[in-house]
């Protein structure tokens, strides 16, 4: 029973594909997972529209939206709708091409990505050896559609966006990628369903989660904070900054364009936190040994969703950053944080098992963060801004 | 140190999250179309035109007959945006302290050019124009939806009373006392009249009775 509930995608894709010819079955598989990836989520999409627009408006004391349907339900049927039907306007000086370019490949370079996601036991669609790697790779084509949106629609508000989005974007992606190279240094593996087999396994009822060890929580922060930046998520989101460039490097896209675009934001976060759950949250395992029978994707999913769902809390909370915050911050402490996590993260695994790698490893991390805490707000780099002449 | 603000920032929107479900407080909004709270007294958008019930002079629906405006023009001259229109009747009629005045033939007001401020009803020296309370005008037609004519500007002076009453009431005492007013100088000139007709009478017996 446990096995049929915990394989049942595995197992109807199987049944399905029984229908043909043994020689179209390969195809029809692969088919077939990508017909179920670009279903799911762009469905999970329009309820996490629905849940952040409730949240934030929870956070603001507000009711957020329900006048659509029980409890505002069909909100983002109505917003489909509402975004198919409006027009599809195109500046005259635009690049037509390439505008018309730029969200098209922007949500196909997302969608790429949940290629290599073990989503459930077995349930990957092309198990890569190199998943981690074809992820990031793929993961930054999406600067260059970004770039292409704000340069082809010839409006200084989409270019400004553009240029700060790919300084943005080029910045983060650094410690983003370093802090998941501890990761791959302590597995040994580049390949995201080993990372997931090598957190799934129990000590006296507990996982042996990344995130449960000093590298993998430090690393799990530096990189959820580069995910943020990554994904132009508020704090972050000085990309769009719609109280300073209109919508960013999508101001001229209206119609469903601007939905492709909305889309792309809301699919690299699933991808993000899908990535993110895989290195360090243990994937697809059950957090304690006795939860195991409920079955893996369910895990999974929970767990995507309860990444959401800090986004959206951070959202709620957070104002955005000025510019040079934010290099300052990617530049000058998280990157350093990061190669240091690196350095951690080499010492843990030669220190072999007992205790005394628990102590060293949490002090040196804890150690320089306060340290770096303390000598950046002292020197202005963070913390609340001084002004000069105008107190 | 440093990150700790981002906690409290968290914790205080946590307990926001958590705290509009269980308090009812916490939720502010009023939900409008179904839910309404009550205007304050001073509320007011844009201008309507008082009648009194009891009908007055001349003939037409109550509305008609019973509206205090005397097409004096002045709202119209002062109005800023310029959103009254009036046209002034060729004759007559009685107003309410029993004087011949002219009456709107035509009065419109514009709303979607009326900027709600009042100086119409500031300059009014006949209490006829007044600021409604009513916001739900809406409509489909732009231009001769908005510009509302004398019948749909004509409201009872008892729905002034229900809307801004303290006001209302210092307007009917006002008018009350120029009533009084006009009244007393009738009277006085009743009077004067027949003191001097009985004056005349005796004089002119006086007269007779020594021809007599």
């Amino acid at each position: 029973m446990f096995d049929t509930m915990d394989q049942i995608f595995v197992l109807l894709q199987h049944w399905l594909v029984g229908f043909l010819p043994a020689g179209w079955q390969p195809l029809a598989g692969v088919l077939l997972g990508v017909v179920a990836i670009v279903a799911v989520f762009p469905a999970l999409f329009a309820l996490t529209v629905l849940l952040e627009r409730k949240g934030l408006g929870r956070m603001q004391n507000r009711l957020g939206p329900n006048r659509v349907g029980p409890y505002g339900l069909l909100q983002p049927i109505a917003d489909a709708i509402k975004s198919l039907t409006k027009e599809d306007i195109v500046p005259l000086s635009a690049d037509a091409a390439v505008h018309f370019l730029a969200p098209v490949l922007l949500v196909v370079a997302v969608f790429l990505g949940f290629a290599v996601l073990p989503m459930g036991r077995n349930m990957v669609l092309v198990d890569m050896d190199a998943g981690l790697l074809f992820f990031y790779a793929i993961g930054a084509s999406t600067e260059l559609s970004v770039f292409m949106a704000g340069w082809s629609s010839r409006n200084k508000y989409s270019l400004l966006g553009a240029m700060r989005a790919v300084a943005q974007m080029i910045s983060y992606e650094v410690p983003l990628l370093l802090s998941s190279v501890a990761v791959v240094m302590i597995t040994g593996s580049l390949s995201l369903t080993k990372i997931v087999a090598a957190q799934n396994q129990y000590t006296h009822g507990f996982p042996h989660w990344y995130i449960f060890t000093p590298w993998g929580f430090a690393g799990f922060v530096m990189y959820a904070i580069a995910a943020t930046a990554e994904t132009n998520r508020s704090p972050f989101d000085l990309p769009e900054g719609e109280s300073e460039l209109v919508a960013g490097y999508f101001t001229e896209y209206s119609g469903f364009k601007f939905a492709l675009f909305f889309l792309g934001e809301y699919l690299a976060m699933f991808s993000i936190s899908g990535l993110g759950t895989t290195l360090f949250l243990g994937g697809w395992s059950a957090p304690f040994s006795f939860l195991g029978w409920i079955p893996s994707w369910i895990w999974f999913f929970g767990k995507l969703m309860l990444s959401i769902f800090v986004f959206i809390w951070l959202r709620g909370t957070l104002p955005r950053l000025r510019q040079d915050q934010l290099m300052n911050f990617a530049w000058k402490f998280v990157l350093p944080l990061t190669m240091l996590n690196l350095f951690v993260a080499a010492l843990w695994r030669f220190l072999g098992e007992g205790w005394e790698r628990w102590v060293f490893c949490s002090a040196i991390l804890v150690v320089v963060y306060v340290a770096m805490g303390l000598i950046g707000m002292r020197r202005g780099h963070f913390g609340p801004r001084r002004y000069r002449y105008a107190e | 140190m440093l990150g700790e603000g981002i906690l409290k920032g968290l914790a205080e929107t946590a307990k926001n999250f958590a705290g509009s479900y269980f308090s009812a407080e916490r939720l502010t909004t009023v939900e409008y179309p179904e839910q309404r709270i009550a205007p304050i007294e001073a509320t007011r958008d844009f201008p309507f035109l008082v009648f009194d019930a009891e009908n007055r002079d001349g003939g037409g629906p109550e509305w008609e007959a019973g509206l205090r405006c005397v097409a004096c023009q002045i709202c119209e001259k002062e109005c800023p945006p310029k959103c009254i229109y009036i046209e002034k009747s060729k004759d007559k009629k009685l107003d309410y302290l029993g004087k011949a005045q002219y009456y709107p033939a035509r009065f419109d007001i514009d709303i979607s050019v009326c900027m709600s401020c009042q100086i119409c009803v500031e300059v009014c020296p006949f209490e006829a124009i007044k600021m409604d309370t009513e916001f739900e005008l809406s409509t489909t037609d732009r231009f001769g939806g908005l510009l509302l004519d004398r019948e749909q500007l004509a409201k009872p002076n008892e729905y002034y009373h229900k809307i801004h009453p303290t006001e209302a009431a210092k307007v009917d005492a006002h008018l009350a006392g120029e009533k009084a007013k006009a009244d007393a100088k009738v009277k006085a000139a009743a009077d004067a009249a027949a003191a001097k007709a009985a004056a005349d009478a005796a004089a002119k017996a006086a007269t007779a009775g020594g021809e007599a």
